[in-house]
């Protein structure tokens, strides 16, 4: 019975695929022949045969790996980065409420402000190379971490942390067995929404200092007004961005599992 | 003695200015004894609970206990990561007593009131009565002398809050743990109590004690006592205390 109901299931999954690979290849294709029936203006929007071939000849002299590969390392490492340091930070706020009390204003501050703006400042600070890009990218991931992960933390019932103090829990113990497995789930939707922040980062960080990455190639794409170039930075962007999100939900899967069923 | 509360009393700063919700309560808890605390919504049971447990700070008297004190509270409170095993010894992991008896003990308990099957199941696969039961049995397990129950029944529907106050009660005497348990319900007092307090409205102060006694052909269990003569009696005595003389709130 069980196996007959995941048969049914996964023939159901398999259909929504299907269908969402004709939708892309249908877009596809709308997009292609617009363009050769000049429907749509090939120096404007290019078109997915030209950024095939384009992207063909950019794998065939590697030359992609080196931009992928280092666009990626600045993202990892500014999603790493920043999501530990921010979930750090709203651990010591949670741990002191004078503290959060202190810097609640400075955080909505740093929150409202347009980070991208300030990231040619930040990229002076910490240099032009994969340093100045990290840190834009984390400038613009940290406080929403730090906020969002707090407010998390603060808002478990009141009566589940009075029932740990009823057994003479310690603030440590209330962390660790509470307050952190309980938001186990939040913080993983937090590192979710972090890895589209970091490639905005990323990008911002390119398009303003960096000689390679994915945001140089469209940045200078668009400047010798190479549509097709930039149609394949923003494709290949948005498959990096999509695997990392699947491989956050791999991780996921694999927590939940290992603590047993759980929320 | 097990707890002995003299002349305790509880003031909040609140933006309003002082709210004084306790006003010199004297009352003590004899060995093995249950003690129902009724009194009116908001009249501070639940803060002498919590005063009683440590949680709180008294502005006035003191509180006398003898070893420790198991809390548990209106919910569960369980934790639905945990599977059952694990939620039961989380206060002997807290205190880092999970020695070989405590685990035993522990085990133990669970064998006997029917939740040794869903050791390795999780909270959400239990039952409301069964949940409230885990969350005793995580209660006793750290060894406590006294227990505190506050309003554990309130969020069963009547026929389970029957069964589970049946199965607690049985529990509690069998373990021989004094007890205070806090209720709306004055059925539920006098059924499962030998002792019933009383507290005025806020701020509170002990109005009335009872000695519950009643004449009974069976054993006494929650269900059997209700179909004693006394419990209508009682149950007079008590409804009198709490409308009549506090009119404008009742319970
Ligand atoms: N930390 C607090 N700060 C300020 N006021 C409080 C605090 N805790 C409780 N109170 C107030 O004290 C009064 C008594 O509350 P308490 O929860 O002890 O009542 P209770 O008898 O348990 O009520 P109920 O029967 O509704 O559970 C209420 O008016 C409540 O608003
Ligand atoms: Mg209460």
């Amino acid at each position: 019975m069980k196996k007959c109901l995941s048969k049914e299931y996964r023939f159901e999954k398999l259909k929504l695929i299907l269908s969402q690979i004709s939708l892309l290849i249908f877009f596809l294709g709308l997009w292609e022949i617009g363009a050769r029936i000049g429907l749509l203006d090939e120096f404007f929007f290019s078109k997915p045969s030209s950024v095939a071939v384009l992207f063909w000849k950019y794998l065939r002299t590697y030359e992609i790996f080196k931009h992928i590969s280092i666009s990626l390392l600045e993202t990892i490492l500014g999603i790493t980065i920043g999501s530990a340091a921010g979930i750090l930070i709203a651990t010591i706020l949670w741990a002191s409420e004078r503290l959060s009390k202190l810097l609640e204003p400075f955080l909505i501050i740093l929150n409202a402000l347009p980070k991208t703006a300030l990231a040619p400042i930040m990229i002076i600070w910490a240099g032009t190379g994969v340093r100045g890009i990290v840190l834009v990218a984390i400038s613009i991931l940290i406080i929403v971490t730090i906020i969002s992960t707090y407010n998390y933390f603060i808002n478990i019932e009141p009566e589940k942390i009075l029932m740990m103090k009823s057994f003479r829990a310690n603030k440590f113990q209330i962390y660790t067995k509470l307050i952190f497995p309980s938001n186990l789930v939040n913080i993983i939707s937090v590192v979710k929404i972090n890895i589209g922040l970091a490639w905005v980062g990323v990008i911002v960080g390119e398009f303003l200092v960096s000689r390679a990455g994915i945001g140089y190639l469209i940045m200078y794409g668009g400047q010798v007004f190479r549509l097709d170039l930039v149609m394949m930075g923003v494709v290949i962007l948005s498959l990096l961005a999509y695997i990392m999100y699947e491989i956050v939900n791999l991780i996921e899967k694999i927590l939940l599992k290992k603590r047993g069923k759980g929320i | 003695m097990v707890l002995e509360l003299k002349d305790v009393s509880m003031k909040f700063c609140t933006k309003e200015g002082n709210l004084e919700v306790l006003d010199k309560i004297n009352f003590s808890i004899r060995e093995g004894e249950i003690v129902a605390l009724v009194g009116p919504s908001g009249s501070g049971k639940t803060t002498a609970l919590n005063i009683i447990a440590g949680l709180l700070k008294p502005t006035g008297g003191e509180v006398k206990a003898r070893g420790d004190i198991g809390y548990m509270f209106q919910r569960d409170n369980l934790l639905e990561w945990r599977t059952i095993y694990k939620n039961v010894i989380l206060g002997l992991e807290i205190q880092k007593k999970l020695t070989p008896e405590n685990i035993e003990k522990v085990k133990r308990m669970l064998k006997t009131y029917g939740l040794w099957e869903f050791r390795n199941c999780h909270p959400s696969e239990l039952s409301g009565g069964m949940r409230q039961r885990v969350a005793l049995i995580r209660t006793l397990a750290t060894g406590p002398e006294l227990l505190l129950l506050d309003e554990p029944f309130a969020s069963l529907d009547y026929q389970t809050k029957l069964l589970v106050s049946e199965d607690i009660y049985k529990i509690i005497k069998k373990e021989k743990k004094s007890t205070i348990i806090v209720t709306h319900d004055l059925s539920e007092a006098i059924s499962m109590s030998d002792r019933i307090i009383i507290l005025t409205d806020r701020p509170a102060r002990v109005m009335n004690i009872y000695e519950i006694e009643l004449t009974l052909d069976e054993e006494r269990t929650p269900l059997t006592a209700r179909k004693s003569p006394d419990f209508r009696i009682y149950f007079e005595k008590l409804w009198r205390d709490l409308n009549e003389k506090m009119p404008k709130q009742g319970i």
